[in-house]
């Protein structure tokens, strides 16, 4: 081998290492233009009128996104309280039965629930309850966004649990606990950070998600927080202002998708530091 | 103390089961009794416990299979009419009730294969610094981080930025090449699309990279490979399968995508000539004229749309897994 | 492991905290809310009425039922899904009222369990709009060349044809681009069935609806689409409503009605349009009017109800809040359309619409005396 040879080599070595750093970082500038682009529009629109006012009529200044924060919270929790109970034990059945005919299947399922596009659980939502209830409601919302909740919290449940030591489980049995007590005292709590980042992985996903909320939820112009009438949320509202022709539609547009991008923004780096503080792999 | 006491049931209730015959008080007895219900009741709930656990297991298992149907159930009056001409279709007319559904076919692949090709490049560079590089550290914890922020922002947010941002860069490189400069076309949501879907493969990537056995590498750099030539030689073939499965879901991911894509694709159900013209994908489609579908068959059409597109992804995603637990499994 | 089940305990109350938190806030805003409608009048659910369809008419709804709102209590939640929307959701009974900006036509009806009245409530008009920076006067435009424009004959600014009817305009030799409506919408049904009126090939070779297979162009979804490709491509020509036009300072071509006259859109304009002869159904379009200075590409946006409100578990009282409102939208109400660049009804609207109005009736007793 001659030195130039070397030379080359180390060369191309060299050319590649800065070729990947740089597409490597320059996957970030998206990232960045889109935050600035969106504090930029969205910032001066917030002012505490407009966190606590209900969307004024057109013409009118001084309205606000309150109904569609409250609605969004409950929402969400609802969606919450339904997808994570049963996510959590879907999660335990996979880990603890890892070769049944049903867990396959099961597993199967949770892998495609995660492929389905949003706007096909929107329509299916509606087929499923609005329909058959004969009106939108928060509620029939807050079901289809717990089916978009409940493959990422079943995985997630499903990994931690799987990377807990059969032996904790073993001690728990050999101290004569009955197998729900195990489960519900021992593994969950051992595993809960790893749990616990799924959950809000979930709920920073759907908190974003529009598609499944229009025939559903709905949207309401004023503050509502009954369950079974129509209720506003963030995406909702933000995919109906932008679309309007009023300049005082978008204000409220822009200041609604700058609080709905920090807020899922906000809960992804919240999980991250959870799993950092635990060390869980997800 | 709940353990100790348990013990003690367990050791009456062999007893008692074993029928020793022993000369026990009353009370005793009715301690017994007490403990030997209690025990019961634990045994009873945990089988509750159980049931619950496999009732779950089919929960996800209806769901799906409830979606399916749902959607095949709905599509039923478009199947009949239109029976399986309906994919080769070429022309959507809903005025005249002719529906094809082969220009978003063509679109859905084109922008999501082009989206690919774009993002590849990317989100490989990701995977190999982060993986091979720079594993540990603050800057490429960083990097890491803010990648998978970008899974994070909502689609409609992205939509948006296309619209105002993206879509004027992309008008002036079409009047520099002479093309009809629109901005909005397959071109424009292919570049959205890549942005959307570079953080599924990177971070899949990366943890495949983190996985190649040291001893591997370290046989190379023995043997006097560049780093260069380690990756090319030694981590991208251990890693391929690993790879493609990162694309497929990324792939996946770019098939499904609503809201962004439809804000910047130009929305005509005409057949794209190139990669500069507008046109529509089958989830763009559903999200443009579902709201405004006026005849059963029209609405019925666009649900047998919205069925392929589930079968779609879901053959896309399964293959994708499939591919992983295989390389994980090795 | 001891350490483990601590910090769980930490977390779980922690959790438990948030959930109170939270819910204490659901059940703060619930009381709030109700304790509002209870000085009005009753409980809150019973004075609310859903309505959905037409995102034409939101701006204009969204003001006026916040003004009914304030005058007695009554809260009208009305969503912008669509007109097709709108219908389907009045055909699975979801809602109380539909709005529409075409009015159903013989599929709907036969899908449709009762027979469905159609109310007036506002008017609008459908502008050409289009971007040339060069041209600082108002473009002139035909009937005929307009469907060419819309049809892809006419390909070019510059074409003799557009000259001939704009004398003294310096037109651009710039390529023409179409931008049309890609989501399904009464706006697009408007001006499709205008162009059906006035032209034999455009009738034979597209048709029209509300979502059509366009010959050329670009979609954009959603007035404001549309208006955004138009503002952003030198070279487009596209339709929108009025109102997107007038709120972001865009150019529109005045068009050449049935009576030969070169009408610019306005209010006064579409008014005049809608000025005709109204059938007792109030199903009709405006488009190419015979009135001498209407505009021709407008149209009505129709309410829509059933006309026997007695279905499901409706009960008279909140029929006759239904019935009232809409009564009030067609009188005063329409004091609300000018500021919005909306036309209010013609007088022969309004009489029409107190008839069809007066009709309906619950359990086969008219509601309105």
């Amino acid at each position: 081998m001659t030195p130039s040879n070397i030379k080359y080599r180390i060369g191309k070595s060299r050319g590649f290492q800065v070729l990947t750093i740089t597409l490597a970082f320059a996957c970030v500038i998206p990232l960045l233009a889109i935050l600035g682009f969106i504090i930029e529009a969205g910032i001066t629109k917030i002012n505490w009128h407009f966190l606590v006012n209900v969307p004024k009529p057109v013409g009118e200044t001084g309205g606000g996104i309150a109904n569609a924060l409250l609605g969004t919270l409950i929402i969400i929790l609802v969606a919450a309280l339904i997808a994570i109970p049963i996510g959590i034990l879907c999660g335990v059945y996979l880990s603890e039965n890892k070769k049944s005919r049903l867990a396959y299947w099961s597993r199967l399922c949770v892998d495609i629930l995660q492929g389905v596009p949003s706007i096909v659980v929107g329509i299916v939502a509606y087929f499923w309850l609005v329909k058959p209830l004969g009106g939108f409601s928060a509620l029939s919302g807050s079901v289809a966004l717990a089916i978009m909740m409940l493959p990422i919290v079943i995985r997630s449940t499903e990994e931690t649990l799987k990377l807990l030591p059969d032996t904790l489980k073993e001690a728990a049995f050999a101290l004569g606990m009955p197998f729900h007590r195990v489960i519900l005292k021992v593994i969950i709590p051992c595993g809960i950070s790893g749990i616990l980042s799924g959950v809000m992985l979930s709920i920073a996903r759907v908190a974003g998600e529009t598609a499944p909320l229009l025939f559903t939820a709905f949207g309401n112009p004023y503050l509502s927080a009954n369950l079974t009438k129509p209720m506003q949320s963030l995406p909702l509202l933000i995919f109906n202002y932008a679309t309007s022709p009023y300049n005082d539609w978008h204000d409220l547009a822009w200041g609604a998708s700058l609080i709905l991008l920090v807020f899922v923004l906000m809960l992804n780096i919240f999980t991250k530091l959870i799993t950092r503080k635990w060390k869980v792999q997800l | 103390m709940d353990t100790s006491s348990m013990d003690k049931d367990l050791i009456t209730l062999s007893n008692a089961s074993l029928g020793v015959i022993s000369p026990v008080k009353t009370a005793d007895s009715l301690k017994i009794r007490q403990r030997l219900r209690r025990s019961y009741r634990q045994i009873k709930t945990e089988n509750v416990f159980r049931r619950v656990l496999v009732l779950m297991g089919w929960v996800m298992v209806v769901l799906v299979l409830g979606i399916l149907f749902t959607l095949v159930l709905e599509s039923v009056p478009s199947i009949r009419a239109l029976g399986a001409g309906y994919l080769w279709g070429k022309t959507w007319d809903p005025v005249q009730d002719v529906y094809g559904a082969y220009p978003f076919l063509l679109g859905t692949l084109l922008t999501s294969f082009l989206a690919l090709i774009i993002s590849i490049p990317f989100s490989i560079a990701v995977a190999i610094f982060l993986g091979e590089y720079y594993p540990e550290g603050w800057l490429p914890n960083l990097l890491k981080n803010t990648v998978e922020l970008i899974a994070a922002v909502p689609s409609v947010i992205y939509g948006f930025w296309g619209l105002a941002v993206l879509v004027p860069i992309v008008r002036g490189w079409e009047t520099k090449l002479g093309v009809q400069p629109v901005g909005v076309g397959i071109l424009s949501s292919s570049l959205i699309l890549a942005v959307m879907i570079i953080p599924y493969a990177a971070s899949l990537g990366r943890s495949m990279i983190q996985m190649v056995p040291s001893p591997l590498k370290e046989a190379a750099y023995s043997l006097g490979a560049t780093r260069w030539e380690v990756i090319r030689s030694v981590i991208i073939p251990y890693t391929k399968s690993g790879l493609f499965a990162g694309i497929l879901l990324s792939l996946g991911r770019a098939l499904g995508e609503t809201m962004a894509v439809t804000m910047v694709i130009g929305n005509t159900s005409i057949i794209p000539k190139n990669i500069f013209s507008p046109g529509n994908t089958m989830a763009s489609v559903i999200a443009n004229e579902f709201t405004e579908a006026d005849k059963p068959v029209y609405l019925s059409a666009l649900i047998e749309l919205g069925l392929v597109l589930f079968l779609v992804t879901v053959v896309i995603n399964m293959i994708g897994k499939r591919v992983i637990s295989r390389f994980t499994n090795e | 492991m001891k350490k483990k089940s601590l910090n769980f305990r930490a977390l779980l109350s922690a959790g438990a905290l948030f959930l109170a938190i939270g819910f204490s806030a659901c059940n703060g805003g619930g009381t709030s809310g109700e304790s509002k409608s209870d000085s009005t009048k009753s409980a809150s659910d019973d004075n609310a009425l859903i309505g959905a369809g037409s995102s034409f008419d939101n701006p204009l709804f969204s003001k006026m039922f916040s003004e009914y709102n304030k005058l007695n209590g009554l809260k009208v939640n009305y969503q912008s899904v669509g007109s097709g929307a709108g219908i389907s959701q009045l055909t699975n009974k979801t809602v109380d009222f539909g709005a529409s900006d075409a009015p159903m036509n013989g599929k709907q009806d036969s899908a449709v369990s009762a027979p469905v009245l159609h109310i007036p409530v506002t008017a609008g008009a459908v502008v050409l709009s289009y971007n040339l920076a060069e041209v600082k006067d108002t473009l002139k435009l035909t009937p005929s060349v307009l469907a060419d424009i819309f049809l892809g004959k006419i390909t070019k600014w510059n074409d003799a044809k557009i000259a001939a009817i704009n004398k003294g305009v310096k037109l651009p030799d710039v390529a023409i681009l179409i931008a049309h409506r890609s989501d399904g919408s009464g706006t697009s049904n408007i001006f499709t069935t205008y162009l059906s009126k006035v032209s034999e090939e455009w009738s034979s070779k597209v048709g029209k609806g509300s979502s059509v297979n366009w010959p050329v162009g670009l979609g954009g979804k959603g007035n404001e689409g549309v208006a955004g490709l138009i503002k952003q491509t030198p070279g487009a020509i596209g339709y929108i409503e009025l109102a997107y036009a007038i709120q972001n300072n865009m150019a529109y071509a005045q068009i050449q009605n049935k009576a030969g006259r070169f009408i610019t859109p306005s209010i006064a304009s579409v008014t005049a349009a809608a000025n005709i002869t109204i059938p007792a159904d109030s199903k009709v379009s405006l488009t190419n009017t015979d009135a001498a200075d209407g505009y021709p590409i407008s149209g009505f946006s129709w309410v829509l109800i059933y006309k026997e409100q007695k279905y499901g578990d409706r009960n008279q009282d909140r029929a006759t809040k239904l019935l009232k409102l809409l009564s009030w939208v067609i009188h005063d109400g329409q004091q609300f359309s000018g500021a919005l660049n909306y036309a209010p009804l013609s007088p022969a609207a309004v009489t029409t619409g107190d008839a069809i109005l007066k009709s309906a009736t619950f359990d086969g007793k008219p509601i309105l005396q």
